[in-house]
């Protein structure tokens, strides 16, 4: 592969409520044994990415210790490998990263010391199979400046916090906006662009001039006329979860076969970090209807069209509905729990009653544990 | 200079023909242990928890798998600088060359492995039981006793004692004698095949008995040692140590890790077990199923019933089946209404619809009643078994079959049916 990817991971919002106090949106753990980096990390090793940088900034211990070790990935190679920027006090500069174009600016040495033409950047909180290699054949053939990955979202989707696009007949990008108030299509970025390195270097550098610092708002809208810009469909399951509801919905969607076959089954396979858990147990009153159920697990209880991530313990008489349980968390005998998602590391009491009324609800308990 | 303190020289070159067509084509330590383990992740993992980063793993019977699963070793952390894990199979050499003939034949071929490292001691291990030690703690048993020679045992009922080797200590646990499956065993300590050696002391009697035909640890060179004299000490270990040799005993030890607070803990937080892990998806438990008393392993699909099993990773158990008191390894597939009772299924069989395995009243097996008993169906690893067939108990299948090798789709207690090659 002639590129080196970029993976955009430092963003949070307050769409994540309380779920990312702990952590940075591209450490949330998804479907039952991954973190959503998980995801653009495997699509770029399976697209023979050999060199990958992710910049990060906002509480990023969940997602460095994600990273601590890139053999899982298959990166780690002499030629190549994986990076992890986060900002850095230098002699030029001692801010934090202002923006996606920024945190490329502030490592910019990175691109400058790189020798392959091309370079991919992707966000980490898309889940996602993609060949980067289709994007950039398309790239070269479209004669292209930048490439950008786009997909018609379904009707009455809320696409007002993405980037839409209008297109032409040869799939010149005519139209792009950010978050627009009210949106004219429903095609949105999917947060992929591939370009050259040459070309990003120099749009990287001119923007720092001007004070600009984002890469959308800064870089690619004010572009679009100037340079040749276009989209690059996909039409395969992608989401994004920087919501809530896009959060819990991204994770039930695994309860469906078609969605696991096409992730779990299909070549090539999505990788995560190992973390050496024994197989899920489950003991006498244990009750399980069309969940997803993770390695390390202890189940006494029931659960339904539930997701439970890796080393949760649920209780004697407990009923678990609709619900998505996050990794390491212990539920005491004879709970309920409907409508939730349990923060990782959380411990419930026994007899405790959890519903979410209207909408989901975030269940964060932080109760002593007592191991025995 | 390279110095190890301690490296371990780990034999996993046996065929276990005790367990039947489950090693027909992979050594016994290669073997699938408790959903998603292999029985040699068991010593691997004592070694590193122990402190012990070197590891010669020697090879001989049908070694493809177990290469393949150690490879260099990063799953246990064994992928070291100095040191880590190194399979070291029989080789040509320019003189006499041979196979391993002997457990102790192993490692005196491989002295020029263990002199790289210009250790103290040698740690002797056999890749085939499952158990937690640390080996650390026995090597200090071993220096506090001025020791040559250490022996780990284990006390048996007096009345079994009679299959093991057994260690006649005194009250500082040196041994004074030692018997080989004696009829009267005058002591219940039975040797665990665990021995630590002052290179020094391994070395001299490695070279000393060179000439002997099947050189073996427990008929040659431990007793050399004794009779020159050396300290030989027996180290009492009490945890849970369980020989996987025969068909019953695997199942057995595979079912022990269902109870709700298993003798043998995989959940405990320290002394974890690493294992080559292959597969990651979580499992997918369907409506209208059930799942008790089981362990199941990753990306699993069950849409069934499985009760007191041990599932592996990536099985898939169909709507409608049942499936009680068995074993199932990794990546097989069972169709819709089967129905499996004291089973050890094998890796990637295929079983199709309306499929019944271990059914009727028991019968000796005909060809090897001493491997398959205890009413236990095993199909061995890649098999096929066509629809709609019933198979009796103490039967075994190896191979894809088809209708035409049953007679009226039955395969009655106690038959053989073996297609592929051995």
């Amino acid at each position: 592969m002639r590129a080196i990817g970029i993976i955009l991971a430092g963003g949070n919002n307050h769409r994540m409520k309380e779920l990312s106090q702990k952590r940075a949106i591209c450490a949330m753990p998804i479907a039952g044994s991954y973190r959503s980096i998980d995801f653009t990390l495997s699509n770029m090793s399976n697209s023979h990415i050999q060199k990958v940088a992710v910049f990060t900034q906002y509480n990023a211990k969940s997602l460095n210790e994600h990273l601590n070790s890139s053999k899982w990935w298959d990166f780690g190679r002499k030629q190549g490998g994986l990076y992890v920027f986060t900002p850095a006090v230098t002699a030029e500069n001692s801010n934090w990263y202002r923006g996606t174009a920024d945190a490329i600016y502030q490592n910019l040495s990175f691109l400058k010391n790189s020798h392959e033409p091309y370079v991919v950047i992707a966000s980490g909180d898309c889940i996602y199979k993609l060949d980067f290699n289709r994007v950039l054949e398309y790239h070269i053939e479209k004669k292209a400046d930048v490439t950008v990955v786009c997909r018609d979202m379904p009707r009455g989707t809320n696409v007002e916090r993405f980037g839409t696009i209008r297109m032409n007949e040869e799939s010149r990008i005519e139209e792009f906006e950010e978050k627009p108030l009210q949106a004219k299509t429903n095609t949105i970025s999917c947060g992929i662009y591939v370009l050259r390195r040459r070309q990003l270097i120099e749009m990287i550098e001119k923007a720092a001039e001007e004070d600009r610092y984002d890469f959308v708002t800064d870089i690619l809208i004010r572009y679009k006329e100037l340079k040749r810009i276009y989209g690059y469909k996909i039409s395969e399951y992608w989401s994004n979860i920087a919501s809530v509801e896009d959060y819990y919905k991204t994770n039930m969607d695994f309860l469906k076969p078609d969605v696991r076959n096409y992730f779990f089954k299909q070549y090539p396979d999505i990788y995560s970090k190992v973390d050496d858990l024994p197989p899920a147990k489950y003991n006498v009153g244990a009750n399980i209807n069309n969940s997803l159920i993770s390695s390390g697990c202890i189940i006494n209880g029931t659960v339904e069209n539930s997701v439970i991530f890796k080393k949760s313990y649920i209780g004697n008489n407990c009923v678990i509905k609709n619900s998505i349980i996050l990794n390491d968390v212990y539920i005491g005998d004879n709970t309920y729990i409907e409508n939730c998602i349990v923060e990782s590391r959380d411990t419930i009491r026994a007899n405790s009653r959890f519903v979410g009324e209207d909408g989901i609800r975030i269940v964060i308990e932080r109760n002593a544990r007592y191991v025995i | 200079m390279i110095k190890k303190e301690m490296i371990a020289m780990l034999l996993a070159g046996g065929q276990g023909s005790r367990l039947g067509v489950l090693t027909s084509k992979v050594a016994k330590p290669a073997v699938a242990f408790g959903g998603k383990y292999r029985i040699i992740d068991f010593p691997l993992s004592n070694c590193i928890n122990s402190g012990v980063d070197t590891v010669g793993v020697l090879t001989q019977y049908q070694p493809l798998r177990l290469n393949t699963h150690i490879g260099i070793g990063i799953p246990w952390d064994l992928d070291r600088n100095i040191g880590g894990v190194t399979v070291l199979p029989p080789y040509e050499k320019s003189g006499e060359s041979e196979w391993y003939t002997g457990t102790a034949n192993a490692i005196y071929q491989n002295l020029e492995y263990m002199e790289s490292f210009n250790p103290e001691y040698v740690l002797i291990l056999s890749g085939d039981h499952i158990y937690k030690m640390d080996y650390e703690v026995m090597l200090d048993f071993h220096k506090a006793n001025g020791a040559e020679v250490t022996i780990a045992v284990m006390p048996v009922p007096i009345e079994e004692a009679s299959r093991f080797g057994i260690m006649i200590a005194d009250e500082n646990k040196r041994i004074t004698e030692f018997e080989e499956k004696p009829e009267h065993p005058r002591s219940n300590l039975a040797s665990m095949g665990i021995y630590i050696f002052n290179w020094k002391t391994l070395r001299e009697a490695l070279i000393a008995m060179a000439d002997q035909p099947a050189l073996d640890f427990g008929k040659h060179v431990i007793p050399y040692c004794h009779d020159k004299g050396a300290p030989l000490y027996a180290y009492e270990f009490t945890g849970y140590w369980k020989d996987v040799g025969t068909l019953n005993s695997y199942w057995e030890a595979n079912m022990e890790l269902i109870d709700i607070v298993p003798e043998f803990n995989l959940y405990e937080e320290y002394w974890k077990i690493y294992t080559k892990s292959e597969i990651q998806p979580p499992q997918y438990i369907a409506d209208n199923s059930k799942v008790e008393r089981s362990i199941i392993g990753e990306g699993s699909d069950i849409y069934g019933e499985v009760y007191n099993s041990v599932i592996g990773c990536g099985v898939t158990i169909g709507r409608g089946t049942v499936v009680r008191d068995s074993i199932i390894m990794n990546q097989t597939q069972i169709g819709e209404n089967c129905e499996l009772n004291k089973a050890i299924v094998a890796e990637n069989v295929e079983i199709a619809d309306n499929v019944r395995l271990g059914t009727g009243e028991e019968a000796e097996n005909e060809t090897a009643p001493h491997i398959y008993n205890h009413g236990l169906v095993t199909i061995g690893e890649k098999s096929v078994i066509p629809k709609g067939i019933t198979v009796g108990k103490n039967s075994v299948i190896f191979g894809v079959t088809s209708d035409a090798d049953y007679e009226d789709s039955h395969l009655a207690s106690g038959k053989t049916l073996i297609k592929a090659g051995e």
